[in-house]
């Protein structure tokens, strides 16, 4: 999670005289008070939402995130309430200590898949976008939506394919997958993890998987804790039922201790089963250095009878392991915390002044300014134009206004980027969903 | 002919076109770049010079992301401690990632400001490309 700035100076982005002088505050969508610098975040073009001043990422919906902290925070609550005394008292003070330290792995964890990147890629910018347009359009068969585009790769003898992402404008690289719900291309992408309220990618699966293996170990911890304190109640009595209605003395209401075992019992049953189901699942997955997404596709299991292998692996599951989840920690590609140029921003502002509602006459009039275009789309930074993928009617239309006459070259790329706002690429919306179905019935309640 | 700058050409100087280095896949999701010298900068550059810095920014990164004893210790350690340690230690990839952006720009002070080029660094470009801006020609050695 921690973020680290790579701001190599620029020396075009060093303040210039800036040709139209701000105006304030008249109704520009873009424009803040005149000297505040903005940082990246504020703009960033995905569905995702950004707390601390942009340290914490989560994605648009949260999903059962609370559900999930709610389950965890209650059952956990309650066995150190209801059980540690009984148990210290008759077994061991190892218990609440255990039991201390998997509870806070598994917050922290859950905490940390949250609310980190998982990986996601920032968009092309504008002159990448023309670049890889160009290279693909040499047919010259631009009158309507091009067919999708694959490119190919051949990575350790097997033949992949790199599709086109429309709304990121560039080709994928391998095992990247865009997210329909956060509207991104994500890295190494497993899933969109509703019970956590993110996706799971390449840099967040260690944390993921870090919080399945010891929300295993602490439910099994709780179950086995319950039961044996079933057991030892039931034994000092005459059974089970009069365990249940002992001592009414120790507790004041009676009721609490049956509310407690059944509530415990009845969480951390269901949890057991499908969340050591999905343990073992993804095990296996790291050790054959697969992600979800690719076993729900079937990239790599040869169904098309022809010899397929999976090309990351490397072949010895030891290696597998350490490399998904002790290799290097990747950083976030999208400097959430870097400030925009103050001079694009003021820039902006006085654009958007300038330029009334009518936005055909505005392109019109960009493609006429020539190199100064040019010059200005150089020192634009990729997500402010890219901000048009908003998507709301509104600002979409004053972005493709406020972006067209900034960028003469790319107009045309944006213009139809604010109207194809919700062209994800396509396999990222069903994998995700398939598996959050899967993922939602094996787990009917996580503790 | 007298070499007079303005302050508004030094700042300003016209972008003629960008290249862009795409990344090279066939050994996987490791981050690597082409070496194919592009030709739109046959006027401007050598292509060994090219070819020189292309690849010791690939091996800049092939050591930040390799795996060995190093990576694996920092790995376990921050398991170990829930992953905390992230938040107050700099990763091994990170100080790499420092390195290459000293390297950059000792490139482009030494070799390609001079020829009226700028290297930016991947990681802006959330590495996908290395992207090379060529400014216009004004004048032979007008440097920085």
């Amino acid at each position: 999670m921690k973020n680290c700035e790579f701001q190599q100076i620029d020396p075009r982005a060093l303040p210039t005289p800036t040709p139209t002088p701000p105006h304030p505050h008249q109704g520009s969508v873009m424009a803040e008070e005149p000297r505040r610098p903005r940082r990246k975040w504020e703009v960033f073009p995905g569905k995702n939402r950004f707390y601390c001043e942009g340290r914490i990422v989560a994605a648009r919906q949260s999903g059962v995130l609370p559900l999930t902290l709610g389950l965890i925070l209650v059952t956990s609550g309650l066995f150190f309430t209801f059980d540690c005394p009984f148990l210290v008292k008759h077994l061991t003070s190892c218990i609440p200590a255990i039991g201390g330290v998997l509870f806070v792995f598994v917050v922290i964890t859950l905490l940390q898949t949250s609310f980190s990147d998982p990986g996601i890629m920032p968009r092309a910018t504008p002159d990448e976008a023309t670049d890889i347009e160009k290279q693909i359009d040499n047919t010259g068969n631009t009158s309507h939506r091009p067919p999708p585009r694959t490119k190919e790769v051949v990575i350790n003898q097997q033949v992949v394919k790199l599709k086109y992402c429309f709304t990121c404008k560039m080709f994928r690289p391998p095992r990247t997958s865009h997210c329909s719900l956060c509207d991104n291309c994500v890295e190494r992408f497993d899933h969109h993890c509703p019970w956590v309220g993110n996706c799971v990618g390449k840099r967040n699966y260690r944390f993921f998987y870090t919080f399945i293996v010891s929300l295993s170990f602490l439910t099994s911890f709780i179950f086995g804790c319950v039961t044996t304190h079933l057991a030892l109640r039931a034994q000092g009595g005459k059974g089970l039922v009069f365990a249940l209605q002992e001592s009414p003395g120790r507790y004041p209401l009676l009721t609490n201790v049956i509310y407690d075992f059944l509530m415990e019992l009845v969480i951390c049953f269901f949890s057991v089963w499908s969340i050591l189901g999905l343990s073992g699942f993804h095990t296996y997955l790291v050790a054959s250095n697969l992600t979800t997404n690719e076993d729900i596709k079937g990239s790599w299991s040869g169904k098309s009878g022809e010899d397929v292998t999976n090309p990351y692996s490397h072949k010895n599951i030891c290696i597998n392991c350490c490399s998904v989840l002790c290799g290097p920690m990747p950083p976030s590609l999208i400097d959430r915390r870097g400030f925009l140029p103050s001079d694009e921003s003021s820039q902006t502002g006085g654009v958007d002044i300038e330029v009334p509602a009518a936005a055909t006459k505005s392109e019109i009039n960009v493609c006429t300014q020539g190199t100064k275009g040019l010059l200005e789309s150089a020192t634009l930074p990729p997500l402010l134009t890219s901000s048009c993928h908003q998507g709301k009617p509104q600002t979409a239309h004053t972005c493709s206004d406020n972006s067209a006459a900034l960028n003469s070259d790319p107009s045309p790329a944006l213009s139809t980027d604010c109207g194809a706002r919700h062209t994800a690429g396509s396999q990222g919306d069903t994998s995700p969903s398939h598996h959050t179905k899967t993922h939602s019935k094996k787990s009917q309640s996580a503790a | 002919m007298a070499e007079t700058h303005s302050l508004q050409d030094l700042q300003q100087p016209g972008v003629s076109s960008k290249v862009f280095v795409q990344r090279d896949y066939s050994s996987g999701t490791i981050c690597k770049f082409q070496t194919k010298f592009p030709s739109d900068l046959e006027s401007r550059l050598d292509k060994q010079q090219f070819e020189e810095t292309i690849q010791t920014l690939n091996n800049l990164y092939a050591e930040a992301e390799k795996l060995g004893g190093k990576s694996y210790l920092e790995g376990c350690l921050a398991c170990l401690t829930a992953y905390t340690i992230f938040l107050c230690m700099e990763t091994h990839y990170e100080k790499v990632l420092k390195k290459i952006t000293r390297y950059i720009k000792d490139q482009n002070e030494k070799i390609y400001a001079p020829r009226g080029l700028l290297l930016t660094d991947p990681i802006e470009r959330g590495l996908r490309v290395v992207e090379i801006t060529i400014f216009e020609d004004r004048s032979v050695g007008s440097g920085r």
